[in-house]
């Protein structure tokens, strides 16, 4: 006990000393700068922002240096300084047939209004380790790019299946959604509280339970309608204006998917749809959230649970924050000798009404 | 040195009043959970961090503040704790039972009795008693609005079945008034008598699962049990070996590879204050101190540590 106990505040101290000595690294190389990070490890960066709830990409950058690359760490940093923001205003919704698109696919359809745009994907890279790179060669050649105008507005793939029928209509609403990170989490939740915790869930967690379903637990079928990235206005209503005010840009990442549905109880056969959307460039994550979306709904869509984990909207939402969870998975690295101690004296008391049962009976 | 960054008690004026408000229905509710919009707080879930949201929601500048974690008020944890509000509510800090306004616990309640006047906030971890017979949220808080606790009994019944006793040592469920059943935090057993009928405010506080619950002063809570099988408080069977305190909880101590050990007070200011007045235990003499016996653990002896 004393060895844990004694000199703890010394200790913290050289603890802190020591971790910012290694988050350092070699002295003589140089140190790595918030801009480095921001510009080239940008997808790290998005990952940051999108699940600490925070769309500041120098800040993020600033966890990820601060954390040494343990990007949970970074997005409990980002989380908890979000949570000391005031609230000055919520932004109109951010219209995404407006983005500005860098890459806008759609797996079913070979040519849709607005073209198949590919934009910076790894899709079709071959995985071979770049040593020009370890050699910090040449700069990227210059983009051949066609100075094609883009539209002004890239319509979603469902709104054409939306025209015949052949998909859910879903209606626009004006129902101000909860906030989870102002309000207790309650259950059963809405579809918009589940996507608000799905877009700021573990990008592991989320993409583990898509793929769940796509081995057969909550098995949905489903097609990637529509996967687009770009960056969308951000307006907010002035008041004394009377009027909406653009504050800025942010990027995001939404994904569709249209998923075959045979129809149920209640449902006549048409498509269905999945849902997500996160900040920055993710598209694993947004694919991977509009699965498991999709498979939460079963109950308003009349389907049988079948006792998949992905169905399971209390089990997803209680595990899908990585901040929690990985809080309360290293937290018993605290000390616990006073329960220990308690266990002990049951198990050495057990033991000894065992073996003097034993004794008896030989 | 509080740090001007960051309001009083780190908190924004409008989360803590969120939080009263959840401290006040709990206490107008005892051992009803009531759910409430915890925050991220700048240490982890499961450091605490429901305990450090009502303890800064309860603070004001003139509280003297104790932490304690394991009985201790310097566990790395404790430490830890303490430092931020000394940082972030610059109020007074005091390792005294009996000075404390607020005591922040983690895992046990002090041995010196609380009085009127006093807050305890304790550290919950998982704040619902029935979670580990069942799972869904959904379910449990409608067995608590139905009353409906016949899994518990069945589950305590099936330990008397298997081992002859009640085999739960630690966060030991009681019914408080009459009405709910309510996890007191993983305290050992030993402490569940002192949840009753104490003077003092208790508040727990679970961050990560988002609930406060309450005790107020002078709450019945009564342990689970069976008339023919009553609730048994225990502990080590030993004295102190340092303050000779023959009713305190203790903690089990290694001190070699022989199977040598020494049994000590958990709660260090009980075992100082009583050291202080002159008891001691087997190994409490004058010249061995917990201090210089910790340090002949670390290889740090009397002459070294001056010499530092």
């Amino acid at each position: 006990m004393y060895v844990a106990v004694k000199g703890g505040e010394r200790a913290i101290d050289n603890a802190h000393q020591w971790l910012a000595e290694e988050r350092r690294g070699d002295p003589t190389v140089p140190e790595l700068t918030i801009p480095q990070i921001r510009e080239q490890m940008a997808l790290a960066v998005n990952r940051v922002m999108a699940e600490g709830s925070l769309y500041d990409p120098d800040l993020a950058a600033l966890a990820i240096k601060q954390a040494r690359g343990d990007l949970i760490e970074a997005v409990f940093l980002i989380r908890a300084y979000r949570t000391t923001l005031p609230r000055l205003a919520g932004s109109r919704p951010v219209d995404t047939g407006a983005m500005a698109v860098d890459r806008r696919i759609s797996a079913t359809f070979k040519d849709l209004p607005g073209g198949q745009v590919l934009g910076p994907t790894f899709d079709y890279t071959h995985r071979l380790l770049d040593f020009t790179l370890m050699a910090e060669g040449e700069a990227p050649q210059q983009r051949n790019l066609p100075d094609a105008t883009p539209a002004d507005r890239i319509p979603h793939v469902t709104s054409f299946l939306n025209r015949d029928g052949l998909i859910e209509p879903v209606d626009p609403s004006d129902i101000a959604p909860p906030d989870l990170t102002r309000e207790p989490m309650e259950l059963p939740a809405n579809r918009p509280l589940r996507l608000q915790a799905l877009a700021r869930g573990d990008e592991g967690f989320v993409l583990s339970m898509a793929y769940s379903t796509q081995r057969g637990y909550g098995r949905t079928h489903a097609f990637v309608g529509e996967l687009r990235i770009g960056t969308v206005a951000v307006e907010v209503d002035i008041p004394e204006l009377g009027f909406a005010v653009e504050i800025g840009e942010i990027e995001l990442t939404e994904c569709e998917t249209v998923n075959q549905f045979k129809g149920s109880r209640t449902e006549p056969p048409q498509f269905t749809r999945g849902y997500g959307l996160v900040m920055g460039q993710s598209e694993r994550k947004a694919i991977a959230m509009s699965l498991v979306d999709r498979a939460l709904r079963w109950q308003e869509l009349g389907e049988d649970f079948t006792g998949a984990p992905a169905q399971d909207e209390e089990f997803v939402l209680m595990h899908c924050d990585n901040i929690q969870a990985t809080g309360f998975l290293e937290h018993i690295k605290l000390p616990h000798y006073v329960d220990f101690q308690a266990e002990l004296e049951l198990v050495r008391k057990l033991r000894a009404e065992a073996m003097a049962l034993q004794e008896a009976a030989e | 040195m509080t740090d001007q960054a960051y309001n009083f008690a780190y908190l924004d004026e409008q989360t803590k009043r969120m939080i009263r408000r959840a401290i006040l229905k709990g206490i107008a509710v005892p051992g009803y959970q009531v759910p409430f919009a915890s925050r991220e707080m700048p240490m982890p879930y499961g450091w605490g961090t429901g305990g450090v949201q009502v303890t800064a929601a309860c603070l004001v500048p003139e509280d003297w503040l104790k932490v304690i974690d394991q009985g201790a008020d310097d566990t790395t944890n404790a430490v830890s704790i303490r430092r931020f509000f000394q940082r972030t509510a610059g109020v007074a800090v005091t390792e005294a039972t009996a000075e404390a306004t607020i005591i922040q616990t983690r895992h046990r309640i002090p041995e010196t009795p609380l009085t009127e006047g006093q807050i305890l906030v304790y550290q919950v971890p998982i704040p619902e008693p029935l979670r580990f017979l069942e799972p869904r949220e959904t379910e449990t808080r409608k067995m608590h609005e139905l009353e409906e606790y016949g899994l518990m009994h069945v589950k305590l019944y099936e330990d008397i079945a298997r081992h002859g006793q009640i085999a739960t040592s630690y966060a030991y469920p009681v019914k408080v008034e009459g009405r709910y059943v309510m996890d007191p935090s993983p305290i050992p057993k030993f402490d569940n008598p002192k949840l009753s009928d104490n003077p003092a405010i208790q508040l727990f506080g679970a961050g990560r699962e988002q609930r406060i619950y309450a005790l107020p002063p002078w709450t019945e809570a009564v342990s689970l049990d069976f008339d023919d099988h009553p609730f048994e408080t225990s502990k080590a069977p030993h004295n102190c070996d340092l303050c000779g305190a023959k009713d305190s909880y203790l903690d089990e101590v290694i001190t070699d590879d022989q199977g040598g050990r020494m049994f000590v007070c958990s709660d260090t200011d009980f075992c100082g204050g009583r050291r202080a007045a002159g008891h001691a235990g087997r190994l409490g003499g004058d010249q061995k101190s917990s201090k210089t016996f910790a340090n002949s653990f670390e290889g740090i002896w009397p002459g070294a540590e001056v010499a530092r």
